[in-house]
């Protein structure tokens, strides 16, 4: 069976967020960019179905040259082969059209996309994927088992869990759960140099217009003083933050 | 042309993101001089929405299991009925869920993580929160048909008492090939997401034997519980309670951080929340930094103390 797995490239998690040109532009200066975290937990189920199953893993990114070394970390970390849409991703709509151009006429059943990215947290790309290739969808995805045509998953609620199973082909937005923090693959020597041999390949981007546009960006606004509160008059805090803060 | 919005209902009873989703449609349409217009489904008691500014309620009655598909094309289809151009939602897992799909059932722009009132409406921008709470962006909707996702507690609850027509709408069965069983936590249990204060526990509680201090604060404040992601990755609590980053996203009232340093991946996720107070032994953690309130001090003394007081100001 053939997986794709879906992986978006952001700012690494510690990066300072900073704006410029009159604020109309993301500050890419220092910044660090990573495998977005929720597509490596599911990158790293991805390698379980490879092992155990004898799945075939591709990963694809919508992206411009620069990310192309978090695809070959992806490689590095296992996956097959690589696929980068040569186009600057501008929103969601545009990504999710552009990864379904690709899937049609090949043969995955299983395509994981994280449960959001982290840069902007649109959490859109999955379902509109499934929707585009009328695949079955689960978002927030905890778990997930597959055998050749069926599907069980689980989905995150907002007060509890939901176990799903149905039939192939399936879409996931993933995120910690599909498998632990400490099952993280860490690239080691023979990965990276094996990496270097698996194909990149680049395809031509088809939509050149877009649903959305960036007006501008905000910082966040000044933080006050925190106010300190001695241990010794805990009432003090519970007066505060009933007649200042109007919290409780 | 009309705004339309959904609102939500959990056994029945209109979600408090509802009330929230329909206030803000309401000052949306007014604005543009239209009529405001909602869709629910199984709503046991309509009238209950009269107050909020809804004109026209259409309550779907379905017993279908949720798949995201068949909501979405129910969505879709009483959107286009009712005339709608802006559809607005709130952010629940749920209608995040069926969101996405809705959007390309109608080929909608869609904006999630909304903070605020449209800065402007034609062309209709939008304050998004991005970089998980760590900044602002400004995002224009370009197509005909538009989608508004917003942010729980982001723009608050108003009164506005409407003539409210109610239809009732019986869902055509459609085929589904997903078997759909749904586990709810604890029923007791109040969630993150809906929670008006969430209390946290980090490292700094030493271990899961100690949760009992988090648990009795947030029964007397009637809060959700969450916990720091290496808390839930040494399985001291449940996933479903890390927060952050890389976990649930936090837009509570009040959140009361205990024993947690204030890692910026920690605080990125919870960064939304209106007011924050941290309780650590550690002057240097950076929580302080980022708190409106803060207690220096060790947990073990401080929290049995503030859960006592608070059980006094309870009662009084
Ligand atoms: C890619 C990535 C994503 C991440 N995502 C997240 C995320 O989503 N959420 C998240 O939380 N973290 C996340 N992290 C981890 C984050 O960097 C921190 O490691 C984590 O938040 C620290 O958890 P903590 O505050 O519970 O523990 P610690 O950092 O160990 O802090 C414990 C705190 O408790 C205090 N303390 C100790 N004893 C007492 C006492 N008796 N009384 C009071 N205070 C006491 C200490 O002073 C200390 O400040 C992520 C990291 C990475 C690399
Ligand atoms: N530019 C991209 N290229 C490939 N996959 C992406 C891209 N953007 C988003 N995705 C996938 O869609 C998921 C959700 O992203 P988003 O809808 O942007 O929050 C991510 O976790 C990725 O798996």
């Amino acid at each position: 069976m053939k997986i794709l797995v879906c992986i978006s490239s952001v700012p690494d998690t510690t990066s300072k967020i900073n704006f410029i040109e009159n604020e109309t532009q993301f500050d890419k200066s220092g910044v660090q960019y990573i495998i977005n975290p929720n597509d490596e937990f599911g990158l790293t189920r991805a390698m379980w179905l490879k092992e155990k199953q004898n799945c075939e893993v591709h990963v694809i990114s919508v992206g411009i040259v620069d990310t192309d070394p978090i695809l070959r970390k992806a490689l590095a970390i296992g996956a097959d082969q690589a696929f980068r849409v040569d186009i600057n991703p501008m929103d969601a709509n545009q990504v999710a059209r552009e990864i379904s151009d690709f899937i049609k006429n090949k043969d995955y059943k299983l395509i994981i996309a994280g449960r959001e990215s982290i840069d902007y947290n649109g959490g859109m790309v999955p379902g509109m994927i499934a929707t585009l290739i009328n695949a079955n969808y689960v978002s927030n995805c905890v778990s997930l088992e597959v055998n050749q045509s069926n599907f069980k998953a689980t989905r995150e609620t907002d007060g509890g869990k939901e176990n799903i199973s149905g039939t192939l082909p399936l879409v996931i937005g993933g995120q910690k759960g599909l498998v632990e923090e400490k099952d993280l693959i860490i690239p080691n020597m023979r990965g990276i140099m094996m990496s270097r041999k698996k194909p990149l390949t680049i395809i031509e981007a088809k939509y050149q217009t877009f649903q959305t546009d960036t007006v501008k960006y905000e910082k966040l606004p000044p933080k006050g003083a925190i106010k300190l509160v001695n241990p010794e008059k805990i009432n003090d805090l519970i007066d505060l933050l009933h007649n200042e803060a109007k919290v409780i | 042309m009309a705004i339309v919005v959904y609102l939500e209902t959990e056994d029945g009873n209109f979600k408090k993101s509802a009330l929230e989703v329909s206030s803000y449609g309401r000052k949306l349409a007014d604005e543009t001089k239209t009529n405001l217009y909602g869709i629910a489904f199984n709503s046991s008691d309509p009238d209950k929405i009269r107050k909020y500014g809804i004109d026209k309620l259409v309550n779907i009655k379905t017993d279908h299991v949720f798949d995201a598909r068949i909501f979405a094309d129910l969505l879709s289809k009483n959107f286009k009925e009712l005339g709608g151009t802006i559809f607005i939602t709130g952010s629940s897992a749920d209608s995040r869920f069926i969101f996405p799909v809705v959007s390309i059932l109608l080929d909608a722009s869609y904006a999630t993580n909304v903070v605020d009132f449209p800065s402007g409406i034609s062309p209709l921008v939008l304050k998004r929160s991005a970089f998980t709470n760590k900044g602002f962006v400004f995002t224009e909707l370009k197509t005909k048909y538009k989608i508004i996702g917003i942010l729980n507690n982001s723009y608050g609850i108003f009164e506005s008492e409407r003539k409210l027509e109610v239809k009732e709408y019986m869902a055509e069965s459609q085929d589904s090939n997903l078997q759909v069983e749904s586990i709810k936590e604890d029923e007791e249990k109040i969630s993150i997401a809906d929670a008006e204060i969430v209390v946290s526990g980090g490292r700094g509680l030493k271990g899961p034997e100690n949760w009992d201090l988090v648990e009795d604060l947030a029964k007397t404040l009637g809060a959700a519980t969450a916990c720091s992601k290496p808390v839930s990755d040494m399985g001291w609590r449940p996933h479903s309670e890390h927060v952050g980053q890389t976990g649930k996203p936090v837009a509570s009232n009040l959140y009361i951080a205990i024993g947690v340093s204030g890692a910026i991946q920690h605080l990125a996720g919870i960064n939304a929340s209106k007011c924050k107070v941290v309780i650590n032994n550690d002057p240097e953690a950076p929580f302080f930094k980022a708190a409106d309130y803060g207690v220096i001090g060790d947990a073990f003394e401080v929290v049995p103390k503030l859960i006592d007081g608070l059980k006094k100001f309870k009662s009084r």
